[in-house]
């Protein structure tokens, strides 16, 4: 929907330096790229459904910096902001993607078997596993832009789509503004129940309008498959079990994919996706696959370690809480994923994880008997 | 030529006419994208009126009782001048549902056009909330001659202090739900360049939120100055947090006894106040300050938003009219412990909220006493009446300490007809 001035058109009587928002103590993507001349170059454009320069900005402007990561600071309100403002946006995605070129072609590889390994982490170490991407329905606007009625329709065709899978996928959808106590207090024991976004950098974005109007969880019988409906983008998808069976989650994660995206398909509903930024998604930073695998794992050791930092990065994995992300680790568990989304498949992706978790555990049993591990960190990948 | 008519097609409004123009033409290919995805006037017949009506079934704000699913469709393709939207003026309403303990509005203006636009959604929005006041039929009386009020000393062993507050808007810019970056900071620049024209027990200095001084923030937290940005999901729902703190500030006279709020909730928000009971003087600084800060701005060719209809036209419909919240600190330790006390202040048509304002609750004994109306009666009458109420209440204190009996007053009226 057309933000709070964004369509506000008295504004450009004004010149470009008196609409520019003040970025000085900003630090984001989004403002490191914006020049007032970029600005004055998109700000009176605006995408097909009427999406403008202001609107992909905001949550940038609201949010002048995150304490512990660099964050994007600007969303896409539908498939054509992409391109409508890819001099910011492009530059943007180029600095969060290590250096992605608007050139740049990116593969998309959803074949399990191509994993090799990953079924033998150990549970003593490695408590979960999952895996999870956004998917974003062709036809719809983004969820920081899209009306009651479109994501109404969106709700509406996930949940056919959904219901329709059977086997290991057959499951129940649960919308968040009908759900009874008993499932409420269900779906929060077994840690799938999301809420109303409370962070800024969602709420500055317009993403929380209408709550909970259309939002909802689906999940199989098995709790191993959950899919969220209308939170930060149309659909998220998170394939996960106990354990560190990372191939089976990774197997399941892949055919459940492609099972749904079929079913859209056939309503002419496919995923938006194009070849030079894979799937595209609400934020800039989940392009590409969009897939964050990771696992929960005991690092009590390795995580005090000097050159803990220096591992995670050469292994291109990132660390968070066992609360998600803005999280803090408790008692030594770690949530370790790819810190790559772009330019990288979905099975390189799930690969990096696999082999840098396997080698943590080694140092971490290496340290537990007293023994230095210096020969085992890896080079870059 | 290719220029004015790539000026027309980036406007919204002429998007409308293009796709009139029916398919083939060139004009609608360039609205229809690539991949075929539709263009925002096509969406309109996809998505009809009824499937993007909000689900209002748990909710209790008055947008919430006023819109119908009929007044939500001839709406909801209404633009003001400004290109705001119904959507956007109930987004903050459809959100949050309800208050635990008031009845909230549920939707605020973007600009003065609002009201009249959507007049089908605010008029009985109004009515509901001020009393049954009809803008149809009914004219609002402003009256800002001080010299009228009666009786405005308190007694200084109960009163603790006294504040007169409202908002002025600045007509010809947006409300601070649509106000562009642009807009907002020439909104400072008004009236900045206006309040440095104040003199003599007037004469102040302005503090930016962006750029004042660690010591200047301790100060002003310090004076019960400083207001911060807003946390209020009824605000920030309401899109008034954008680009914070841009433009942004407060102004205070040098005696700190006025006081003016710069693009928080409203363009401006005037605040006269001081320690003790001499409302009169409080109510005197109040109006000779507003008139003189109309006087500035209008020199320079600028005046409030007002009309007869709906009096000072203010982001919130809950501050129509005269905006004006007039009120006291009061010490009522026995009173507030009488089971009557509510009663009292419902027919005295006053209110209780903490000493920290809107959604507090109160420490120990004392209150924060103010008119619970605003439209439909003067300046003058709203604060007599506030005089008159706090009166009653404090002789009703000192009867409860004396063992006396109280009673509970008749209603007073509502509107002069």
């Amino acid at each position: 929907m057309p933000f709070g001035n964004t369509h506000n058109n008295f504004k450009l009587n004004y010149k470009v330096e008196e609409e520019f928002p003040d970025l000085s103590k900003h630090n984001n993507h989004m403002a490191k790229v914006l020049t007032k001349e970029l600005y004055g170059k998109m700000r009176d454009k605006q995408t097909p459904s009427g999406y403008t320069l202001d609107d992909v900005i905001q949550t940038g402007v609201d949010n002048p910096g995150h304490p512990f990561i660099m964050t994007v600071g600007c969303v896409a309100g539908d498939e054509e902001s992409y391109e409508v403002f890819k001099d910011l946006l492009d530059p943007v995605i180029s600095d969060r993607h290590g250096g992605y070129k608007p050139t740049d072609k990116h593969k998309t590889d959803l074949n399990f078997e191509n994993l090799k390994g990953g079924d033998d982490l150990d549970p003593n170490y490695v408590l979960s596993s999952r895996v999870r991407t956004g998917r974003s329905i062709k036809g719809f606007t983004l969820p920081p832009h899209n009306s009651r009625g479109e994501r109404r329709l969106i709700e509406k065709l996930s949940v056919e789509a959904l219901t329709s899978l059977d086997g290991e996928f057959k499951g129940k959808y649960y919308p968040l503004k009908s759900m009874t106590d008993a499932e409420q207090e269900q779906l929060i024991a077994d840690h799938f129940l999301f809420d109303k976004p409370v962070s800024p950098l969602l709420t500055c974005a317009g993403m929380a309008r209408d709550w909970p109007d259309a939002r909802g969880i689906w999940h199989n019988d098995d709790k191993t498959f959950l899919v969220w409906v209308n939170e930060e983008d149309h659909l998220r998808v998170i394939s996960m079990q106990k354990g560190g069976n990372m191939r089976e989650v990774f197997r399941r994660f892949c055919v459940g994919l492609k099972r749904i995206e079929e079913i859209f398909k056939k309503h002419n509903h496919g995923f938006m996706w194009n070849e030079h930024l894979g799937y595209i998604l609400t934020c800039p930073s989940n392009l590409g696959t969009g897939l964050r695998g990771g696992v929960h794992v005991k690092l009590p050791k390795l995580s005090t370690h000097a050159k803990f930092e220096e591992i995670l990065k050469r292994l291109r994995l990132q660390k968070r809480g066992t609360g998600g992300v803005d999280t803090a680790s408790v008692g030594g568990v770690f949530d370790i994923s790819n810190a790559d989304r772009l330019g990288s498949s979905e099975v390189d992706q799930v690969q990096l994880v696999v082999d840098g978790v396997k080698l943590m555990v080694e140092m971490e049993k290496k340290l537990e008997k007293g023994e230095a591990i210096d020969s085992m960190i890896p080079a870059q990948k | 030529m290719a220029n004015t008519f790539r000026r027309l097609i980036s406007s919204r409004s002429t998007a409308v006419l293009l796709a009139s123009l029916g398919a083939g033409t060139m004009a609608t290919g360039f609205l229809l994208s690539e991949n075929g995805s539709l263009a925002a006037e096509m969406k309109k017949k996809l998505y009809p009126p009824s499937s993007d009506f909000p689900d209002l079934r748990k909710h209790n704000n008055c947008m919430a009782s006023a819109l119908t699913p009929a007044i939500y469709a001839r709406l909801r393709d209404k633009l003001t001048p400004n290109n705001w939207t119904l959507d956007q003026c109930i987004q903050t309403g459809v959100d949050n549902p309800g208050h635990p303990f008031i009845k909230t509005v549920g939707c605020v203006a973007g600009d003065e056009e609002s009201y009249e636009v959507f007049a089908d959604l605010f008029d009985p929005v109004i009515k509901d909330r001020h009393n049954g006041y009809d803008p149809k039929t009914m004219t609002h009386p402003t009256d800002l001659d001080a010299s009228k009020l009666t009786n405005g000393m308190f007694d200084d062993n109960y009163v603790l202090s006294s504040r007169v507050r409202t908002g002025r808007s600045i007509r010809g810019l947006s409300l601070p739900p649509a106000c562009s970056r642009a807009e907002r900071r020439e909104v400072e620049r008004v009236v900045v360049m206006a309040l440095a024209g104040l003199k003599d027990d007037l004469s102040g200095r302005y503090y930016s939120l962006g750029e004042m001084t660690e010591k200047e923030q301790q100060q002003l937290i310090d004076d019960h100055f400083l207001f911060d940005k807003p946390v209020s999901p009824l605000l920030t729902c309401a899109f008034m947090a954008r680009d914070w703190p841009d433009a942004r500030g407060i102004w205070h006279n040098n005696e700190k006894t006025f006081l003016i709020w710069v693009n928080e909730e409203d363009h401006t928000r005037v605040i006269s106040m001081e320690k003790g009971g001499n409302m009169k003087r409080v109510f005197e600084r109040f109006c000779r300050g507003l008139k003189q800060v109309e006087h500035l701005i209008q020199e320079r060719g600028w005046e409030f938003m007002w009309n007869e209809r709906l009096g000072y036209v203010l982001t919130c419909p809950s501050n129509l009219g005269t905006g004006l919240r007039a009120g006291v600190h009061v010490r009522l330790p026995n009173l507030s412990k009488d089971p009557r006390f509510s009663k009292i202040l419902d027919n005295l048509r006053l209110q209780k909220r903490g000493t920290g304002g809107v959604d507090t609750a109160a420490t120990g004994d004392t209150f924060d006493i103010s008119n619970n109306d605003r439209l439909g009666k003067s300046e003058v009458e709203l604060v007599q009446l506030l005089v008159d109420g706090v009166h009653y209440l404090i002789d009703c204190e000192k009867k409860l300490e004396k063992g006396q009996d109280i009673k509970v007053p008749a209603p007073v009226t509502q509107f002069k007809k």
